[in-house]
């Protein structure tokens, strides 16, 4: 079995992206949500290169890349804060508590 | 083959980040599979990107998510998902399964050549709208962390005064 190289990164980039999406979907604890976004751009990062690697603009693919990296790490900082201050506020890191937040 | 394996062992570190109860060791698979990735990333020929996902994705990224874990304490009371599982991994396939059919139409009918480099120089080297935007995102990001932190200290003095 000799698969070609792009079609071997295209499943695994299709496959990270459906295992985070799947948690995303099934999950109700806020930091596994945070997990799975993270397992979503990881999956959106080796899209990039590929492109980038298929149709010989790396150097652009990697600039794009490196945005999303920044991005994604902004929103895991302000999402893992967020569900620290619901945990302190609400005590579980059930999404569901997350309505309780309105007055 | 290489690339199988390393698709395999992201895949099986991804699936046992979702799948562990404890989130500590969710954190820990997390950061392996970013390795993974990072190991890809630099096979497919990007080791800036390599190196940046090494240090941010497995790095600061897990150091955040200790620290997080250690604040907020372990939750690991099972919830019931909101959807049913079937139709979660029912819908998820179906729409892998259709992005990968087009994608592999759309390659096949696309002819993908390579582009001249000239381009791409210019994006690499003189991106600073790109920059700025990093630049303003880390900035927000740090001022929002600051507010939500700060917050977090004042609302049991407020609470205790009244």
């Amino acid at each position: 079995m000799n698969l070609p190289i792009p079609l071997v990164v295209l499943i695994t980039i299709l496959c990270l992206a459906g295992i985070g999406l799947y948690c995303l979907l099934i999950t109700r604890n806020l930091i596994k949500v945070v997990i799975a976004l993270q397992l979503i751009v990881k999956g959106a990062v080796l899209a990039f290169i590929l492109a980038g690697n298929m149709t010989g603009q790396l150097n652009l693919a990697q600039s794009m890349a490196l945005t999303v990296i920044v991005a994604d790490t902004i929103v895991a900082v302000v999402g893992l804060a967020l569900a620290v201050q619901i945990r302190l506020k609400t005590g579980s890191l059930d999404i569901k508590s997350l309505s309780s937040l309105k007055r | 083959m290489v690339y199988v394996l390393i698709g395999v062992g992201i895949l099986v570190c991804a699936l046992l980040a979702i799948l562990t109860r404890r989130l500590l060791l969710s954190a820990a698979w997390l950061a392996l599979t970013s390795a993974l990735v990072a190991l890809m990333t630099y096979l497919l020929g990007a080791p800036h990107i390599a190196v940046i996902e090494l240090s941010v994705g497995a790095g600061l990224v897990t150091v955040l998510f200790v620290f997080a874990i250690n604040i907020a304490g372990e939750d690991i009371t099972p919830l019931k998902s909101l959807i049913p599982k079937p139709l979660a991994v029912g819908s998820i396939v179906l729409a892998g399964g259709l992005a990968l059919f087009l994608i592999l139409r759309a390659a096949g009918v696309l002819n993908l050549t390579p582009l001249t480099n000239l381009e791409s120089a210019i994006l690499w080297e003189e991106r600073y709208l790109d920059l700025l935007l990093q630049i303003v995102l880390i900035f927000s990001g740090v001022l929002g962390v600051i507010g939500l932190l700060a917050n977090g200290k004042h609302t049991p003095d407020v609470e205790e005064q009244s």
